[in-house]
């Protein structure tokens, strides 16, 4: 992989911050743009922007046959058995909120409860106990340890009746660890549960086949995935989705509307209501794209090869605490030094040019959990260099220096 | 000193630096000279709400002036909020809730006073403010 020539897909990463050129290591909040996404979007706007669905014109199915191409090009990125079966949302979050509410109306009852895992993003929590408060059901949590790996062998004693749904993430963005999804999913289907994955921190970094995974669901954004941000997807297999009930009412997902009764529109309009995100769904496309061009194989190799550098480096720190030591991981690697508080040194590494994320990154029940305020999180990209990595050591070492 | 007379001297100190890394290292070394705040106060109730970094503070009403004491467990939160403890103690309850504090912009440090930053420094001064009207109506009384 020639990482200079990537580089240069990206103009932001030219960018100087303090007068130093920008070492981008925030990938896990959002990736950075290749020029064929801004072109497919100007492309878009300047040459067939039109309402989807609609139009007898001929931009309008110009626009419709592109917004159309793209649910085809992610349905080939994750291999869904059908185009329809993908969903475009506005997010991870909002694929989320639209499985629990129309899963909640259609399945949850009193007594019953979704089972969830420790190390959850917010928006794979939230939405959850606001539909569970709604039925009378509960919100149940597979616990993890203090390296943050889940604690398998306490799965088969939660996935007792009263479960309806797994809803676990693939990847931590706060920890980075790997969950055993294929495990997960494979006990949850033999009690007949149905599991939502959230891809979030996945699809940019694993090569990911629904029918393989056998996975129900599976949520995503693609500002995570070098596309545009607005825009998301959710995949649902055939069965589960045409036995939700509808999400939004509104245009686009209706057959025929009088006022007595309507009745709604096949998969995947259903559960599109209202005009999409057009251009979106164009830049997601030619981020997918981008992407596959490379190879995501070869994107995970090099990925996997420069967080190993970057772990080894890191815990040569003196006084550098990780934060997260999964054997199985992916994309971001959390830390603290000694007992300082994070936005210290995400700051000290701001000012050197260095954007990193400091918090609790969404996860407030880890950081509990794990009894610190949050830490500072290095995520990486395929674009990110060793070079980088000896930047950011370089950089922590010096504001270790200043806070010692 | 005035509070502007001791806003002008941080800022003209603060011009000496051209780096920010010796700028955060001298807001760090201020930090490490605030005056600290007991710890018989280090409680929930000096504890201001809403911030990330945590912020302890104590205010004492005597003579007429207020001074303060403070901490944080975040040592840049913790300069920033050392020199607004020295910029604002022994002031009069009026001159601090009139007070306005450039100072913070004026040596770039602006955006730790965004409220989405909640690192402390904008809740500290809101704090800092109420006790001062607080005081200031209780001397009206
Ligand atoms: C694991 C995980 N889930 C969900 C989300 C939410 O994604 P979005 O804000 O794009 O909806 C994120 C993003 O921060 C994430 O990392």
């Amino acid at each position: 992989m020639d990482i200079e020539a990537i580089r240069k897909d990206f103009p932001i990463l030219d960018t100087k911050v303090y007068g130093k050129r920008l070492v981008y290591l925030d990938n896990g909040a959002t990736t950075q743009k290749p020029t064929a996404v801004l072109e497919a979007l100007d492309h878009y706007y300047k040459t067939y922007n039109s309402n989807v669905h609609r139009g007898v014109h001929l931009l309008s199915q110009q626009a419709t046959d592109a917004f159309e191409a793209a649910r085809t090009k992610v349905a080939a990125f994750i291999n869904a058995k059908h185009t329809y079966e993908v969903i475009f949302t506005k997010g991870t979050t909002d694929g989320i909120n639209l499985i629990a509410s129309c899963f909640g109306r259609g399945f949850l009852k009193a007594g019953d409860s979704i089972l969830i895992s420790a190390m959850e993003h917010h928006s794979n929590i939230v939405p959850w106990q606001m539909i569970c408060e709604e039925k009378g059901a509960t919100v149940k949590v597979i616990p993890m340890n203090e390296d943050g790996v889940l604690q398998m062998d306490q799965l088969p004693a939660l996935l007792d009746d009263t479960v309806k749904l797994v809803a676990c993430t693939y990847v931590s963005n706060s920890l980075g660890t790997v969950n055993p999804v294929r495990e997960i999913i494979k006990q949850a289907h033999s009690k007949g549960i149905p599991v939502l994955l959230d891809g979030a921190q996945a699809v940019q970094h694993i090569p990911v086949d629904v029918q393989e995974l056998d996975v129900d669901f599976l949520v995503f954004s693609s500002h995570k995935l070098y596309g545009p941000t607005g825009v998301g997807i959710l995949y649902g297999k055939e069965e589960w989705l045409n036995k939700l009930p509808p999400y939004q009412g509104g245009g686009d997902m209706i057959k025929t509307v009088t006022f007595a009764k309507t009745t709604y529109n096949d998969l995947p309009f259903k559960f599109e209501a209202g005009t999409p995100d057009m251009s979106g769904a164009v830049g997601l496309a030619a981020a997918i794209d981008y992407v596959t061009a490379i190879g995501l194989d070869n994107i995970q190799k090099e990925e996997q090869a420069l967080l190993a550098y970057a772990l080894e480096q890191l815990t040569a720190i003196e006084g550098l605490r990780l934060v997260g030591k999964s054997p199985e991981r992916s994309g971001v690697i959390s830390f603290l030094y000694k007992n300082t508080h994070p936005f210290d040194v995400g700051e000290l590494l701001d000012k050197q040019g260095i954007a990193v994320r400091t918090g609790h990154h969404c996860c407030q029940p880890v950081m509990d959990f794990l009894g610190i305020p949050g830490t500072a999180r290095a995520s990486f990209a395929f674009y990110n260099t060793k070079e980088e990595v000896d930047i950011l050591v370089a950089a922590l070492k010096k504001a270790a220096a200043m806070l010692d | 000193m005035t509070i502007q007379e001791k806003q002008d001297e941080i800022i003209e100190e603060f011009e000496l630096f051209s780096d920010w890394m010796d700028k955060y290292e001298n807001i760090i070394q201020i930090g490490k000279e605030l005056p600290m705040i007991e710890e018989q106060y280090k409680t929930e109730d000096h504890l201001i709400r809403g911030c990330q970094s945590r912020v302890w503070l104590h205010a004492e009403y005597k003579d007429g002036v207020i001074n303060f004491t403070a901490d944080s467990d975040a040592v840049i939160t913790r300069g920033l909020i050392s020199l607004v403890v020295k910029v604002l103690s022994g002031h009069t309850p009026k001159e601090i809730a009139g007070a306005d504090l450039y100072f913070i912009d004026s040596i770039g440090l602006t955006s730790h006073l965004s409220p989405t930053r909640s690192n402390g420094l904008l809740s500290m001064v809101k704090q800092i403010k109420a006790y001062a009207i607080a005081f200031q109506v209780q001397e009206q009384k």
